[in-house]
């Protein structure tokens, strides 16, 4: 964690309580989840409410309140890709990976997740690691894309 | 960048722009849109990039990254210009034949699209079938634009309908030209976009806003990014000519968290206009004031209702409210605030620009203009498509995009995503009319188009779209958050070869209850999807309810078996 670059984003929204979803967004982009003691500085820089802090963090599925592993796997599973047999791909994901949506595995390797829709769906299904497309993947390519990312 | 003060000075500037671009020049336009981002065409854009600089400053050709071209099934594409000669499937190692051929004039024939089942083959834009049914009238300047060059929208003519709006026409006569161009809402609803300016003009109270919706949530659904990412101005452009229609003088643009390229180019496309003073105070010198801030939706479906974006902008949960009282008389921070999604947006410079009666030309009684669609599923050549509404369904599927995929038979058409419906294909000679459609139980929506060939397993999809709505609830009310997690039990169970008799009448039961009583458009029109099915693929509900009362699973997962 870099608490240099959380509190130059968070001074740079203090004071400002309608800028909650976006102080939030921007330290979840830069460190990945939402650590409960910034949180507790979130809420004393835009002087709102812990609750309210809390509430907002744990609403939205973007924010993380627990680390992430050092790979984020993401499976959409969109309609598109849905009708394209996203399902089949994302049980080769879990078996590959051992974990399910939502979950990082012991060793901080992979977490995974599922979400819709990336806006891509012409070249479904895919999965995306670290914001890089894997686009349409089988279930049989899923080991070979996976051990790219150690 | 110099300040503009006039009408004049804007004219000036874009005469200086295309007297200083030579038109014949080829230029290589790669595209840069989601799926073409996706297949890793930023190496192509690079390698092009490359290679055009080892010919030095005269090069004969240049390179421009754009926003979507529309046919993404076929990318990373490549168009170049002044000919519009199409070239798909491009890769890094393609590119010093094409740079070479372009500059003798020639085409890389091994590149350009091959019809497949006769091999005919089409060079250019205009004759490739995927693009030459369709009109391309928003989307079509994608090819033309570097999303993040202001210069290149003033090229094409941009910002010139906001000067017209604002030297040559008063506030009341653009709000009658959106009236007269009978103007629709391309979010979902479809309502006339002039009557909900008209509402937000005449709301009591001095402060007003007027918002872009682009949170566009509908899975399957990614037109209004393609626009958005690819042209941002020229949204931008009729967000400012409806400010001034309706009198605000604050905007806001609501949009999604995770395209890096769509917040860069929004946040540039606002820098730059400011810097001509396209916004900001005094816009072009007329004594208009308008500013825009960008907000973001971080992951929930139910925040692109509107009463909802409006309390997520105020920075609070994004829970609906009722709407007794509408928002465009009192929604953020209860002051009038028109939201309109981003394609309604970006029709308007046109109709201001070039009149309502032009724009009333096209389309049918009812609806006007054109329409974007996206086009996914099992379909061959799915992407971006743009045509008159009007347009029956079979053109778009069939000669637009090829048909479906694999060679199979189609089964059903879907519009609308998760709050759309299914309709057999039997009725594909239905034309894209926002009446017509509704009243076929598929409504257009966004118009996320999604095609379903013969292996699709129709309870699976009315599961697999509540399944989606019932995680994005937001539990506010008791119909929607109790309502569709029994119907997805219920429908659940079916899939799983567990269903009962009497499912089919308790879904029924269900349907009506979350379609009268939910409190926003999320929870009532849930069972949209599941109606439609049950109004046209009964028997398909009612074989896997009696396998399973024989005890019998299911093993239908649609055509995933890939």
């Amino acid at each position: 964690m870099d608490s240099a670059k959380i509190d130059q984003i968070i001074e740079k929204h203090r004071g400002k309580s309608g800028d909650l979803i976006h102080v939030l967004m921007e330290i979840q982009h830069q460190n990945h989840w939402l650590p409960r003691d910034v949180l507790h500085k979130v809420a004393a820089a835009l002087d709102i409410p812990f609750s309210r802090v809390l509430r907002i963090a744990t609403l939205y599925k973007t924010f993380s309140l627990t680390p992430k592993g050092r790979n984020e796997v993401h499976v959409c599973t969109g309609i598109s890709c849905h009708l394209r047999g996203a399902n089949k791909l994302l049980d080769a994901v879990e078996r590959a990976t051992g974990i399910k949506p939502g979950e990082t595995d012991a060793d901080w390797r992979f977490s995974l997740e599922t979400g819709s829709c990336l806006g891509s769906c012409s070249i479904g299904p895919e999965i995306i690691v670290n914001g890089t497309h894997h686009a349409r993947m089988t279930p049989a390519k899923v080991e070979d894309v996976l051990k790219e990312y150690p | 960048m110099t300040r503009l003060h006039s009408a004049t000075e804007l004219e000036q500037l874009r005469a200086g722009i295309l007297s200083s671009r030579n038109p014949a020049k080829p230029c290589i336009a790669v595209c840069a849109g989601a799926a073409c981002h996706g297949l890793d065409s930023s190496r192509v854009a690079n390698a092009f990039q490359t290679e055009v600089g080892k010919l030095g400053p005269d090069a004969g050709v240049e390179v421009r990254v754009t926003g979507c071209h529309g046919y993404c099934e076929k990318g990373p594409n490549v168009v170049v210009g002044p000919d519009e000669i199409c070239y798909f499937e491009v890769s890094p190692e393609d590119v010093p034949e094409i740079v070479d051929r372009t500059l003798r004039g020639e085409v890389v024939e091994r590149l350009v699209f091959a019809h497949p089942d006769t091999g005919e083959k089409a060079v250019h834009m205009g004759e490739v079938p995927f693009y030459k049914h369709q009109t391309r009238l928003l989307i079509g300047d994608n090819i033309r634009i570097d999303p993040m060059r202001v210069d290149d929208y003033l090229a094409v003519g941009g910002y010139a309908a906001l000067a017209k709006a604002l030297f040559q026409m008063t506030p009341d006569q653009v709000l009658d030209e959106v009236k007269k161009a009978n103007l629709r809402g391309r979010g979902g609803g479809g309502f006339p976009a002039g009557r909900k300016w008209e509402t937000a003009k005449n709301a009591p109270g001095k402060d007003k806003y007027v918002i872009v919706n682009a949170h566009e949530g509908e899975p399957g659904a990614f037109m209004d990014r393609a626009l958005f990412t690819g042209n941002p101005h020229k949204v931008i452009e009729g967000l400012i000519i409806g400010a001034y229609a309706i009198g605000s003088h604050r905007g806001f643009i609501y949009t999604r968290h995770d395209s890096p390229q769509l917040i860069q180019h929004i946040e540039q496309a606002l820098a730059q206009a400011e810097e001509y003073g396209l916004l900001g105070e005094n816009i072009l010198g007329s004594g208009f004031d308008f500013r825009v801030e960008v907000h973001y939706d971080v992951g929930i479906f139910v925040s692109g209702e509107s009463s909802a974006l409006m309390r997520s902008i105020e920075g609070l949960p994004p829970e609906p409210r009722p709407k007794y009282i509408r928002t465009s008389v009192a929604g953020i921070w209860d002051k009038p605030s028109n939201l309109n999604n981003v394609e309604t947006w970006a029709n308007v410079p046109q109709i201001v620009g070039r009149g309502a009666d032009w724009y009333a030309g096209i389309g049918t009684a009812g609806s006007k203009g054109t329409k974007l669609v996206s086009l996914s599923g099992n379909v061959v050549n799915s992407g971006v498509v743009e045509v008159p509404m009007g347009t029956p369904l079979r053109k778009i599927v069939y000669d637009i995009g090829g048909g479906v995929a694999g060679g199979k038979a189609a089964k059903a058409v879907h519009f609308g995503g998760p709050m759309g419906g299914s309709i057999p294909v039997s009725l594909i000679d239905a034309p894209l009319d926002f009446d017509e459609l509704a009243k076929l139980g598929a409504p257009i929506g966004a118009g996320g188009l999604l095609v379903m060939d013969e292996d699709t397993d129709m309870v699976d999809v009315a599961r697999y779209f509540l399944e989606f709505l019932t995680n994005e609830s937001c539990g506010k009310c008791v119909p929607c958050r109790e309502g569709m997690r029994q119907t997805l039990k219920v429908l659940t169970n079916i899939t799983k070869g567990k269903g009962r008799e009497g499912d089919i009448a308790q879904l029924e039961d269900l349907n009506d209850v979350t379609g009268a009583a939910c409190l926003c458009a999320l929870g009532r029109t849930a069972s949209d999807p599941l109606k439609s099915m049950l109004r046209y693929f009964k028997d398909e509900y009612e074989t896997q309810i009696a396998r399973g009362s024989e005890g019998k699973g299911s093993e239908a997962t649609g055509s995933a078996a890939r």
